[in-house]
């Protein structure tokens, strides 16, 4: 099986390249969601 | 919420898939062995990032004619989502070329204009941080990346074109070029299932463009209340 541990690696990095993006946009999807919410907040208090 | 769960689950099952299929249904190269499996990874991620960058490029020229937000989120989406696809390809690429070239990385036409593109769509994606203006930022943006893409076809064409260290196309190559029966099917199956995972992305990705879209409108009425 030679070269078995390069495939390996390649495809693990690539599927952490992809793994790690989805993460980041969730990430800032939420801290916006919130961000959104509150702002949705004070200006109900506000009126 | 469970539709968006599904699609997902959907998109993880048809990447296993196509990750199985590549190791166990493909049959080994002859004078590659192993390390060729690479190939159904590596290409079927350019393939998908290419697209990307294309949906990207129309996107762009929408702004620029329409000047509608919508196709400035759609463009910074895609070139987030191709940028990511590029990125894996420029990682695949040397992890596959050290054991079949003896070296990492060479300079030749194929992986320059790679690199080149990957350059280009990070200045992309950091024009935009530079830019308060939105309506600003939108049409320099879509203006560069109009620039940008014009890398795409010569990716394409550097295999066609020149003499390169990189293989010779097997897809698309003319007389002479093309690929087994069972490894072409199991290659158009991970492209299939990398488009879908990009399809995804730029889904995801385009929610929060709209949050943030959002997000700046209320930011706005609550300066003017």
């Amino acid at each position: 099986m030679k070269n078995l541990d390069s495939v390996f690696a390649a495809y693990v990095i690539g599927w952490a390249v992809f793994f790690v993006f989805y993460l980041t946009v969730a990430r800032r999807t939420s801290l916006l969601r919130e961000d959104l919410e509150r702002l949705k907040q004070s200006l109900k208090k506000g009126q | 919420m469970w539709k968006r769960a599904l699609v997902g689950a959907v998109v993880l099952f048809l990447v296993g898939a196509a990750a199985y299929a590549s190791f166990y249904v493909a049959p080994t190269e002859r004078t590659m062995g192993l390390i060729q499996r690479i190939f159904y990874f590596h290409a079927a991620s350019a393939w998908a990032g290419m697209t990307a960058f294309s949906i990207c490029f129309v996107a762009n020229l929408l702004y620029v004619w329409r000047r509608q937000p919508r196709w400035d989120s759609l463009g910074v989406s895609a070139a987030e989502v191709g940028l990511a696809f590029i990125t894996v390809v420029l990682i695949t690429g040397p992890i596959w070329a050290k054991p079949a070239w003896g070296i990492y990385w060479t300079w030749d036409a194929r992986l320059t204009s790679t690199f080149v593109l990957w350059l280009l769509y990070i200045s992309y994606l950091l024009l935009r941080t530079l830019i308060e203006e939105p309506d600003r930022r939108a049409l320099l943006s879509a203006l560069f990346g109009i620039f940008a893409f014009l890398d795409v076809p010569i990716v394409f064409g550097a295999i066609r074109w020149w003499r390169t260290q990189h293989p010779a196309p097997v897809i698309m190559g003319g007389p002479g070029s093309g690929l087994e029966p069972t490894m072409r099917a199991v290659f158009f199956f991970s492209v299939l299932a990398l488009h879908a995972l990009m399809v995804f992305l730029i889904v995801e990705r385009y929610g929060l463009e709209k949050l943030r879209m959002e997000l700046d409108i209320l930011r706005q009425e609550a300066e003017v209340a």
